[in-house]
């Protein structure tokens, strides 16, 4: 259920845009952080409060990165592994990680804390290797660092 | 933490200082008398001529003429017009519009305020890439202390124009940065490019008139407004004035961010600005302008960074994004990450760009297995052939350079692996 407080937020954000439709991104984002996730009812009462179809808004949610239609980890832990990062070590020490966290890419640990992801270039090229832990970036990366940051994550 | 430009001009003097990035103290250095000028001592049509004559081109890939651009939205209309600011960047190599948002969203938004005031805009919405939520933090910061200070809403300024602006965060697709993707997820719907025309002077965001800039383009702005025409053509070459960006990365001692007038030499730019290749090797090859570039080998790092020079050398200048790799870089290694991040990103709407994709991608892993034919290497330039100009965004004429790029100066590594069986570059960088 999408909770009162978050509906007027959502309502909020649909006056802002010239068309409410402008509103789903924020919207989702909105319902995310509520739930950590967007679910089949949850798509299904935005889309009320939108007035969409629910359809409308599972293919926005399916076609962007950010946005998740089942439940997640604690955690999401990505490292950027495109040409620049690369260049610098960034595969071998997402593949170290891997065997720190004792789990693969896409594959959440079995206490549901962390998964390790791969990402495209996250803008950061020149401080690379780089990981982006949820909201943040962290850059100019080491093993040791990198580790201590992961292990640290609640 | 802090990060600031190695080498700064005009457009980042003040970036080390943290107050910059405050209202007060950006005024303090003289930020918002380039609007206040605008708005109220000179007519639209003043500014966007102004903007022409600097030369200025838009800083977001293409290097279109930002003067021109403007002039393209209806003079006159009854219907309301918008302004997009494009935040999206997500070209690999870039990270310039980060570190002007994070650092200088002031300056963003004066430049913003021009804009708007030429193009007759009511709402600016700031498009920025969802994972950029520090950055978007800083704009939003930014926003609220212009609306409280009367630099944004009914009254900008007490010049009687009225603007409003929207942060707008996006949510991870590269190809909402290609303008007509961004207007579509703007809507709230998957962010797949339109067919052109119409354009977005003509139909651009929720059916409006509509221009779309880049955030260093709008940087530019207010140091045209205030110095003019003739003292930002002191900068750069004739065909492409002004100072840039170029995000340095790679093998290269210094990586990081250079402020330095168009038309520098690349060879400047990496052998002494970046401080050359780390650990003593040479260079082996260049991307220069963000992956969508064609890369140019080491003996052609004399070419001057501008469009007009680049152009001759077969490449662009793209987003400035300059990717250094030293001699034990495997050229097909890097075809294969170039490719597979294509592959990933295609929105699927075109079936050359669709399909084409995953077989650049897929035939480039083949040969770096060294299960490549001696076929292999015509097969993806025809298929690079195929993908350029037939499809509905550039996109796939993106994922074809490259390719193409890596074949005209490096068929040499692609044919020893295909020669050899397997990979012949035990000390590159590991896929
Ligand atoms: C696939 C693709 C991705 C693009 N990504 C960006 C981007 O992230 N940021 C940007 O400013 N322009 C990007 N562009 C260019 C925009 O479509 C548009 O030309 C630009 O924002 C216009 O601004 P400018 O004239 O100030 O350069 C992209 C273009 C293509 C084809
Ligand atoms: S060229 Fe590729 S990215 Fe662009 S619209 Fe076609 S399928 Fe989508
Ligand atoms: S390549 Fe990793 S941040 Fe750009």
């Amino acid at each position: 259920m999408i909770s009162t407080g978050t509906r007027s937020k959502i309502e909020a954000e649909m006056e802002r845009y010239p068309q409410k439709r402008g509103a789903l991104l924020p919207a989702l984002y909105l319902v995310q952080a509520e739930h950590g996730y967007v679910s089949s009812d949850t798509v299904r009462e935005l889309a009320e409060i939108m007035g969409l179809h629910p359809v409308e808004v599972m293919e926005v949610v399916t076609f962007y990165n950010l946005f998740f239609d089942r439940p997640q980890p604690r955690h999401h832990a990505s490292v950027c592994t495109n040409l620049p990062c690369s260049l610098r070590g960034a595969r071998v020490l997402l593949a170290q990680l891997e065997e720190h966290v004792g789990s693969k890419v896409g594959e959440p640990t079995d206490d549901g804390r962390l998964v390790l992801g791969h990402e495209e270039c996250l803008g950061a090229c020149a401080f690379a290797p780089m990981m982006r832990v949820d909201d943040a970036y962290h850059e100019d990366l080491d093993l040791e660092h990198a580790k201590s940051i992961l292990d640290a994550l609640e | 933490m802090l990060k600031v430009p190695h080498v700064t001009s005009y457009l980042t003097e003040h970036f080390a200082e943290d107050a910059f990035g405050t209202l007060a103290g950006y005024e303090k250095k003289g930020g918002y008398a380039a609007a206040r000028k605008a708005l109220t001592e000179m007519a639209p049509g003043d500014v966007i001529e102004l903007v022409k004559a600097s030369g200025l081109q838009g800083r977001g890939g293409a290097g279109f003429n930002t003067g021109l651009k403007w002039s393209f939205m209806p003079a006159d209309s009854d219907v309301p017009k918008y302004l997009v600011c494009n935040a999206d960047e997500s070209e690999p190599g870039s990270f310039k519009d980060r570190i002007l948002l994070e650092r200088s969203p002031h300056q963003l938004l004066e430049g913003i305020l021009i804009a708007a005031y030429a193009v007759g805009a009511c709402t600016t919405f700031i498009y920025i890439r969802g994972e950029y939520s520090f950055p978007a933090d800083q704009v939003e910061r930014a926003v609220a202390e212009a609306y409280d200070q009367g630099h944004l809403g009914p009254n900008v300024l007490g010049s009687g124009f009225r603007h409003d602006v929207v942060v707008h965060r996006g949510a991870g697709a590269y190809i909402c940065g290609e303008e007509t993707g961004l207007l579509e997820s703007l809507e709230g719907k998957k962010g797949q490019p339109r067919k052109k025309p119409p354009f977005p002077a003509q139909v651009g965001a929720f059916g409006m008139p509509t221009t779309v800039n880049n955030v260093e383009t709008f940087c530019h702005v207010p140091y045209i407004v205030n110095r003019g025409a003739e003292w930002f053509r002191g900068f750069g070459t004739e065909a492409s004035p002004g100072t840039t960006l170029f995000g340095v990365s790679g093998h290269v001692v210094k990586p990081g961010l250079f402020e330095l007038p168009l038309g520098t030499p690349l060879s400047e730019i990496v052998f002494e600005h970046a401080g050359g290749i780390a650990g003593g090797r040479k260079v082996k090859g260049v991307i220069p302008g963000g992956m969508s570039m064609p890369i140019l080998p080491a003996g052609q790092l004399d070419v001057p960074m501008a469009n007009e020079s680049l152009r001759e050398r077969g490449t662009m200048l793209g987003t400035g994004g300059i990717m250094v790799m030293d001699e034990t870089t495997c050229m097909v290694r890097v075809g294969c990450v170039i490719s597979y991040f294509f592959r990933d990103e295609s929105c699927g709407q075109c079936t050359q760009c669709r399909e084409g994709t995953g077989w650049l991608n897929k035939i480039m892993n083949r040969i770096e297995r060294g299960a490549g034919q001696s076929e292999d290497l015509g097969v993806l330039l025809d298929i690079a052939a195929k993908m350029e100009g037939q499809t509905i965004c550039a996109f796939a004429d993106a994922a074809a350079w490259p390719v193409q790029g890596l074949l005209r100066h490096f068929r040499a590594d692609f044919e020893e692996h295909v020669r050899l069986g397997r990979c012949p570059f035990t000390a590159s960088f590991e896929l």
